[in-house]
């Protein structure tokens, strides 16, 4: 079987969610998902052997080969890492998510639909090996994870923070594009394996640079890097399953993914280091600084989460450095992005969950009103202990071992002079250990203010309890991987991160095993690492015990001066005076709609005629005007007078109904059948639908149409006049190109295997055409339907307020 | 508006069939000779106009008791299946098939996939059409 086909299983799965939540309501709806995951997981372990020999697999679905469009599942080492933490945090988050929403006061069939739709549109980025596509999928978890977060969508905060991502994220993704476009455009291709292997030879393109600050764009924004992070604290709004599953694990680490991805085309320019180092390291210090000041629990992990998606960032850049230097220090970084970023996966899901865990048990999140919970809920606490101390880069915890590294890669960065690299670079260990400690305050602060010191129970809004043994699982099991991948790393190492970098950094090596970093806990007291992280125990320590001394500094800095001061300034602004644009043009009137239509339509066209010169009429090739023709033109012309000057509305429309035939008697004499018979008809439907909405309409009287109108109006009409005639005639005397019904005569019975031309064209040689006309519509009807039905409605419930 | 015309509703009755068998033949038809799903759909819809002059809304709608919105629903659903169907078969999108086949009664038939696009366009038509005309003539 074609595994790209997997890709789209959880999509088909979410087709049967909705008749399964109707229609078995004993069994929660979350275990028939549950399945989906758990299937795609143990498959994708399949993969696993192939990636560590180095190799990588590949399936294909055609969409649109002759654009360079299609389906292809490219999976090596990286993609295999994402498809698992996809999958596998994604049957823990199921499983958790089936105790957290009770199944009969929440709307399942939406919430599972959503995040099937996410899975498919996640697994989809991390396995595309065409960009057109892999942007379908990165949109798509964009909208999913609208959706999502404005899952409680009668509260305002969900469709604020759902708005909120979706707009940042999107205008990233739509940068993303154009920087998709720009390489497609550079390397003839849209597969990135060919743009890997051809890179070198657009490095000096002039869009080189441009593509790549387009496409870091749609990374940042999705990634929540400094100054794009704002949509993160929001999207808290979303159940906590869902902030456990996309805004720490996967969605959020999908802006990693494309900056791995794209590694081996732009590591190549400095611009790419540099931002890519720094934005990191930035968004660390930023999200790290501002973690400490949340008081809600859920926003202290958003903020933690920034920071972390910031150092792995860093760490990426860095590692992006062995393009330049063959330093066996910058592929180490490399390892430790991936590295850390499994580790982040593990301890901040098994987080989320606790945080979402203490508001389900004790109905608030508020740090405040929280505190000794300790001795309630033991093993809440334990998981949240163990998460939080590896999330502080302590040992026996997985985070200590990538901490340390990535101390020490930002350590190593100092002696690379290349790029200003030797003058700037002691910022870096520098902000490094800064953002550290920050992070050792936000972790001791996450865990220590909830679950020691006084408890509050009479502040809280329930009665205390630990969470029911199904919700634990999850957590626990994360738990149990941080402690356990801090004792074998090197198996972690070896079968999951080294092909990672093998696949990042294809140049470099041919094989993962060349890949020579062995993870150890101890370096020996020599180490600078290690006392930075005493360093970092010891002042972060004291700092946490002064909290409440300096904490408060934080509120100097004026909200209207935020980052989400300037989001919602922009929104406003942008609301408001496209408001006032808009409403200078549209006066709601359609006779002023239509005036604008045809004056454009008119000028434009007949201004174009003649500066490309292609106005040209030769008469000799004009057919003899017959008999038939003549008469019928004759009518045309009476008819349309008619409607010109009829006194009635009724005599207009008969009229307009006698043009329209007339029109329909020339496609007969100039044989064109299906022509003539759908005019016929639609002819008669239309003056049909005329009168049935003919009582409704003004008298033809009262439109108010003044002298000077009806000199536009004639001129306008004049002019569309002229412009039709003239295209028509320069149209039938051009000779430029060949006519296409050559073509068509030829290839109808061998290609399509039909007789009938036109029918043809309609379904086969132009069906998209046909299909997006279908499509149209379908909405004017739906749209007529709720037009006049929703003004009913309306209607109605103001009768009943009197 | 109340009308009891007898003359008309008598013929309706029968010509309502006369054309909307034709439709049907024509949408049969259409992909050798002239006709289609759209110029068939637009025939029913011109018989159900017919209906419609003849008796009055609530008649037709107990006469045909169709959801022509969902209708038209089912429509596109055919259509886009129809053309996102073939990227299961790893052919471009919108890729048709066809082939002769020899069926009982009606000998050796040419099938297409286009039909079923056809017959989409067909539903849509029909649906959308009617639609629009009964929400704006049911509306009082």
């Amino acid at each position: 079987m074609e595994f790209v086909l997997l890709i789209f299983l959880p999509i088909v799965a979410a087709l049967f969610i909705p008749f399964l939540f109707r229609k078995i309501k004993g069994i929660h709806t979350g275990w028939f998902v549950l399945l989906v995951p758990v299937v795609l997981f143990i498959y994708y372990t399949t993969f696993i052997k192939t990636t560590m020999d180095g190799g990588h697999a590949l399936s294909e679905l055609q969409w649109i080969p002759t654009l360079g469009i299609s389906f292809v599942s490219y999976l090596d080492g990286l993609s295999i890492l994402f498809s698992l933490l996809i999958t596998g945090i994604g049957a823990l988050v199921v499983l958790y998510s089936i105790f957290y929403l009770d199944k009969n006061k929440e709307k399942l069939g939406n919430f599972y639909v959503y995040l099937l739709l996410f899975m498919s549109a996640m697994l989809g980025v991390v396995q595309s090996d065409n960009v057109i596509s892999l942007y379908l999928f990165w949109e798509l978890t964009s909208i999913s994870s609208f959706l999502l977060i404005g899952y409680w969508f009668t509260r305002d905060g969900s469709r604020f923070g759902a708005l909120k991502s979706m707009m940042v994220t999107v205008f990233g993704g739509l940068m993303m594009l154009g920087g998709f476009v720009l390489l497609g455009i550079m390397g003839g291709t849209f597969s990135i394996r060919e743009l890997i292997a051809g890179s070198s030879s657009f490095v000096g393109h002039e869009y080189f640079t441009l593509a790549l600050v387009l496409i870091l764009l749609g990374a940042f924004t999705k990634s929540a890097q400094f100054p794009f992070y704002i949509w993160l604290p929001d999207a808290m709004e979303a159940p906590t399953p869902v902030s456990a599953y996309l805004h720490s694990a996967t969605m959020v680490k999908a802006g990693l993914y494309l900056v791995a991805r794209f590694t081996p085309i732009f590591a190549v320019s400095e611009v790419w280091i540099w931002l890519v180092t720094g934005i990191g390291l930035l968004t660390l210090f930023w999200g790290s600084l501002f973690a400490v000041k949340q008081t809600d629990l859920k926003a202290i992990l958003a903020f933690s989460t920034v920071s972390q998606l910031g150092l792995i960032m860093s760490l990426l850049g860095a590692g992006a450095i062995t393009f330049h230097v063959d330093e066996a220090l910058f592929s180490f970084a490399m390892f430790a992005a991936i590295f850390h970023l499994i580790n982040h996966a593990t301890f901040k899901g098994s987080l989320f969950m606790i945080a979402g865990i203490v508001d389900h048990e004790t109905g608030t999140r508020d740090i405040r009103k929280l505190g000794g919970l300790m001795s309630i809920m033991p093993v809440s606490f334990t998981v949240a202990f163990i998460g939080s101390m590896s999330m502080a880069g302590l040992p026996p915890f997985n985070g200590f071992l990538s901490k340390e590294m990535f101390l020490q890669s930002m350590l190593a960065i100092r002696q690379f002079e290349l790029f200003n690299f030797a003058t700037w670079g002691i910022v870096f260990p520098v902000v490094a250990w800064i953002a550290s400690v920050f992070t050792f305050i936000y972790s001791v602060y996450f865990v220590f203010k909830t679950f020691t010191g006084k408890r509050k129970v009479e502040t809280l809004p329930l009665e205390p309890h630990e969470a029911p043994v199904g919700m634990l699982i999850s957590p626990v099991i994360l738990a149990m991987l941080v402690v356990g991948i801090f004792f074998i790393p090197n198996v972690v190492g070896k079968w999951l991160v080294k092909p990672a970098v093998m696949a990042i950094q294809p140049y470099q090596y041919s094989h993962p095993s060349e890949v020579e970093v062995h993870v150890s806990a101890w370096h020996g007291f020599a180490s600078v690492e290690l006392w930075m992280t005493v360093g970092i125990i010891l002042i972060g320590g004291l700092l946490y015990l002064s909290l409440s001394k300096w904490q408060k500094f934080y509120g100097i800095q004026p909200e209207s001066l935020s980052l989400n001061g300037l989001y919602d300034a922009t929104m406003t602004f942008s609301e408001k005076g496209m408001n006032r644009l808009s409403r200078m043009y549209m006066t709601g009137l359609i006779r002023t709609y239509l005036l604008f239509i045809f004056a454009f339509l008119s000028v434009t066209t007949v201004a174009m005629l003649f500066l490309q010169d292609a106005f040209v009429v030769d008469m000799s090739s004009f057919s003899k005007i017959s008999v038939y023709g003549l008469i019928n033109a004759v009518i045309l012309l009476l008819a349309v007078a008619f409607v010109l000057l009829s006194k009635t509305r009724l005599g207009a429309i008969i009229s307009l109904g006698a043009v329209g035939y007339s029109v329909a008697l020339f496609f007969v004499i100039f044989k064109a059948p299906d022509l003539a018979l759908t005019q016929l008809v639609i002819e008669t439907v239309s003056v049909a639908l005329f009168l049935l909405a003919f009582q409704r309409l003004p008298k033809l009287s009262d439109h108010g149409e003044t002298k000077s109108n009806k000199l536009v109006n004639g001129i306008i009409a004049l002019g569309v006049g002229v412009t039709v005639t003239l295209v028509a005639l320069s149209s039938h005397s051009q000779k430029l190109v060949a006519s296409i019904s050559q073509y068509y005569k030829d290839t109808v019975e061998t290609e399509a295997g039909g007789g009938n031309i036109v029918n043809v064209i309609l379904v086969d040689y132009r069906g998209f055409d046909t299909l997006f006309e279908i499509a149209v519509l379908a909405i004017a009807g739906i749209g007529v339907l709720g037009m006049i039905k929703l003004r009913l409605a309306r209607k109605e419930s103001t009768d009943e307020n009197k | 508006m109340k009308t009891n015309d007898v003359i008309l509703q008598t013929t309706t009755k029968v010509i309502f069939f006369i054309i909307f068998l034709f439709s049907i033949h024509i949408f049969f038809a259409g992909h050798y000779t002239p006709g289609g799903g759209f110029v068939g759909g637009l025939l029913t819809t011109g018989a159900i106009v017919l209906l419609l002059l003849a008796f009055d809304l609530n008649t037709v709608q107990k006469a045909l008791p169709f959801n022509f919105t969902i209708m038209t629903a089912i429509g596109l659903l055919l259509a886009l299946g129809t053309a996102a169907g073939s990227i299961f078969f790893n052919v471009p999108f919108f890729t048709h098939a066809f082939d002769d086949f020899s069926l009982p009664l009606f000998g050796v038939t040419s099938l297409h996939t286009a039909m079923v696009f056809d017959a989409g366009v067909f539903l849509v038509v029909v649906g959308s059409a009617i639609t629009i005309i009964q929400s704006i003539g049911g509306d009082s």
